[in-house]
């Protein structure tokens, strides 16, 4: 018992110290650091248009099903996809009969617009990312759309290639992760947003 | 299998290992500095922190503590720091920092939250951006993110005393070795990271939610917050609890490929650097080493099974059209459930990572892997987390096995078994199969009872054998303090959040007061001189019989649920 009692004054002590350092002057400094430095990652990378409205992220990806825009990954978040409040993958298991589903859905949309594409299907197009918000897809997937995006704008095939090209980033460092291409960016500068 | 792994994708890993294991002898080296009390590059920087926490908490650096001092005072510890974290989480409410105006959490929901962070477990039965308030997460829940990897490395530090004094009485000072881990390892390296992270794209802000009108005239609501230091400790520490939902999978977690490299680096960082400390502070490094290698064996095995079948892809997906196969443009593979800048391999590194070590975060969703592709992370709880492991829990875990490992090996020379010079005798034996066989005992019961009862089948998502792997996973993860899941299934219930909590308060404390009991019954005894007799720990075939002594622990207990689960849905997979 007298152990027990001397053992609750550096208890109660480092509870309160250790609190105030690492769950207060720890993220405030680190806060601090970075508002002052890297203000824009920090209030999250976002994308705004000539008023200052936000238009989103470059880092979240949006839903597009549109024939003019580039897709993205299937998103399998709440309520309704791309939901940047409310993450989550499909965690749908490879024998799921509703993962075949929601796969042959995709194929079947990504053929309805666009009958006469007879190319494979990049795997990433037809599938959920982790966070349900991926901003990519692998330049493969980006490929396999082209000629839909120039039809449905009446726009040269080039023009969409060049938009791609432009927001398609190699693997960091020449060696991490994969290529890919980020998806708004592209769809920003098909419609004219970006340069 | 391994003909599925890319030019690239072996460059990747091969990168991984060396950069880990270089990063070994300097960090190893570092922190026995700091657990011997001796002075470092940092002190003058923290050393008037240091001396006004101990005045103020009237902690005596010079008093060493007694094994059950040392137990009681991480106990209380622990107690103390779960009573802070429920009330804050109850009542998230009434407190500042919460501009979403995020109600309360459920009691159960808080019990469970508090039980995860203060056993360094992390499982998540919420969804972070809708229930926590940025109070909860900063002055909540990372703060457990830095204690409780300290108290691990504490009671990590006490054993290598015990095994390192000679007829002592005390084993060190909990509030010193645990107040010391946090300066001078876990804060100096959490800021800088948190700092590089955050010139990546972590956010870092505590404004509203920011409502973006997208280009397809859809307005999308992006989640805020201030993640960027509680992604560094979240890595560092084996803690693992995302700030977000979808964990290290969201981007504004772990936004391109570089930040994954430094987060999935950081999971095994102190981990793999404790067994330099290890060997350092029982002044014979080669017994360090002969750890990290018996780890590094077991882990490089398992990480190229994950890759490979991952890569591999999904056999049910080649008739309708798809291409798996990868190329210079695409990953291939098994991408559902990951991120495209991960691709394959980064996703399959960080789920054999951060189950080696019992970190338990994810850049990719588990319970959508291939069943073999599954069966990695799974194996590697299994085996107690001692691949690497914990921080700190990772150490002591695997000299648990080394004990058992010892005592075997003597059983076949006919010898007392002997670890540094320290007899091995019954105490030691009856502390490390409890330590060892507990978490055993939680997870193949609590798995048996929530699949015969209704409560715990009605969380189950996928059908079939997956179904029952989800509900072994979260008992293994829950158990052995690692935090992943197979996340679909629905775990936030009063059934699963009371078991599970039970379940990783147990695993936590079942081994470390036994950890702590046999480091106070070592510190005790006098040192026998190496004799002929003496069985050599940093050979090549102790490395062996410590991997043996492992896999057959492992192997053995959990062969059944494995072949009722992974193994059962990987021939349904490849029958067609």
């Amino acid at each position: 018992m007298k152990s027990l009692l001397s053992t609750l004054r550096p208890a109660i002590g480092t509870t309160v110290l250790l609190t105030v350092l690492l769950g207060g002057v720890y993220p405030l400094v680190t806060t601090g650091i970075l508002q002052l430095g890297f203000k824009a990652q920090a209030q999250g990378s976002l994308i705004k248009d000539a008023d200052g409205k936000v238009i989103g992220s470059s880092l979240i990806g949006q839903n597009f099903d549109q024939p003019k825009y580039l897709w993205g990954r299937l998103s399998a978040t709440g309520t309704a996809p791309y939901n940047a409040g409310a993450s989550s993958g499909s965690n749908l298991g490879s024998n799921n009969p509703a993962l075949l589903d929601a796969v042959k859905g995709r194929v079947a949309a990504l053929k309805a617009a666009d009958p006469l594409n007879a190319k494979p299907i990049p795997v990433d197009l037809v599938t959920a990312s982790g966070s349900g918000l991926d901003p990519e897809v692998s330049p493969a997937a980006a490929a396999y759309q082209v000629n839909r995006i120039a039809q449905a704008r009446g726009i040269g095939v080039e023009s969409v290639k060049s938009a791609i090209a432009k927001s398609t980033r190699g693997r960091d460092l020449g060696v991490l992760g994969e290529a890919r291409v980020n998806v708004l960016e592209v769809n920003l500068r098909l419609d004219g947003k970006l340069k | 299998m391994s003909q599925f792994i890319t030019g690239n994708g072996w460059l990747q890993l091969a990168l991984y290992m060396v950069v880990l294991l270089a990063c070994v002898v300097p960090l190893g080296g570092y922190m026995a500095k700091v657990f011997q009390g001796e002075k470092t590059f940092m002190s003058p920087a923290l050393g008037w922190l240091e001396k006004g926490i101990y005045a103020i908490c009237g902690i005596d650096r010079e008093k060493d503590m007694s094994w059950q001092d040392y137990a009681i005072a991480t106990l209380v510890f622990s107690a103390l720091s779960f009573v802070v974290l429920y009330l804050i989480l109850v009542f998230q409410n009434l407190l500042p920092l919460n501009p979403q105006k995020l109600p309360g959490l459920t009691p159960d929901l808080s019990f469970n939250t508090a039980v995860s962070f203060v056993t360094n477990t992390n499982w998540q039965s919420y969804v972070g951006e809708a229930v926590m308030s940025y109070f909860s997460q900063m002055v909540g829940l990372t703060v457990q993110n830095f204690v409780t990897p300290a108290v691990g490395l504490a009671v990590m530090i006490a054993l290598i005393r015990g095994l390192s004094r000679k007829s002592a009485a005390g084993i060190g000072n909990f509030w010193v070795d645990m107040v010391r881990a946090n300066l001078y390892v876990l804060l100096p390296l959490a800021l800088v990271l948190a700092v590089i992270l955050g010139s990546q794209g972590v956010i870092q802000n505590f404004g509203t939610y920011v409502t973006a009108h997208g280009l397809q005239g859809a307005d999308q609501t992006l989640a805020m917050g201030p993640v960027a230091s509680q992604e560094a400790i979240k890595m560092l520490g084996t803690n693992g609890g995302g700030f977000f939902n979808t964990n290290s999978a969201h981007p504004f977690e772990n936004p391109t490929p570089f930040t994954n490299f430094l987060e999935v680096l950081a999971i095994l960082l102190i981990p793999a650097a404790c067994c330099h400390t290890f060997g350092v502070m029982v002044k014979d490094k080669r017994q360090g080493f002969a750890v990290l290698a018996a780890m590094t064996v077991i882990f490089i095995p398992l990480l190229l099974l994950c890759v490979s079948a991952e890569q591999a892809g999904n056999p049910h997906l080649n008739h309708l059209g798809v291409d798996q196969v990868a190329s210079a443009v695409q990953s291939g593979g098994n991408m559902e459930g990951k991120e495209t800048r991960f691709g394959i391999t980064n996703s399959a590194l960080w789920a054999s990572a951060t189950t080696a070590a019992s970190n338990g975060s994810v850049n990719s969703m588990h319970d959508s892997f291939t069943p073999m592709g599954g069966f990695v992370p799974l194996i590697l709880m299994k085996f107690g987390e001692v691949i690497y492991g914990g921080a700190g829990s990772g150490l002591y875990g695997m000299l648990i096995f080394v004990i058992i490992a010892v005592f075997i090996a003597g059983l076949m020379v006919g010898r007392t078994p002997e670890y540094l010079g320290k007899k091995i005798q019954a105490f030691e034996i009856k502390m490390a199969s409890v330590a060892m066989l507990a978490p055993c005992v939680f997870v193949l019961i609590g798995t048996a009872i929530a699949v015969m009862m209704k409560d715990g089948q009605a969380g189950i998502y996928n059908p079939g054998a997956q179904g029952f792997t989800e509900v072994l996973y979260a008992f293994t993860s829950a158990t052995n303090n690692n935090g992943s899941a197979f996340a679909g299934l629905s775990a936030n219930t009063p059934f699963y959040n009371t078991a599970l909590g039970l379940c990783m308060l147990f695993g936590r404390f079942f081994i470390i007061i036994p950890v702590l009991a046999i480091a106070g019954s070592l510190a005790a005894k006098k040192t026998v001189p190496v004799s002929a007799g003496t069985l050599p720990t940093h050979t090549t075939l102790f490395v062996a019989v410590l991997v043996g002594v492992i896999l057959i622990v492992g192997v053995l207990t959990y062969a059944p649920t494995l072949a009722l689960g992974p193994v059962v849905e990987h021939f349904n997979m490849i029958k067609g």
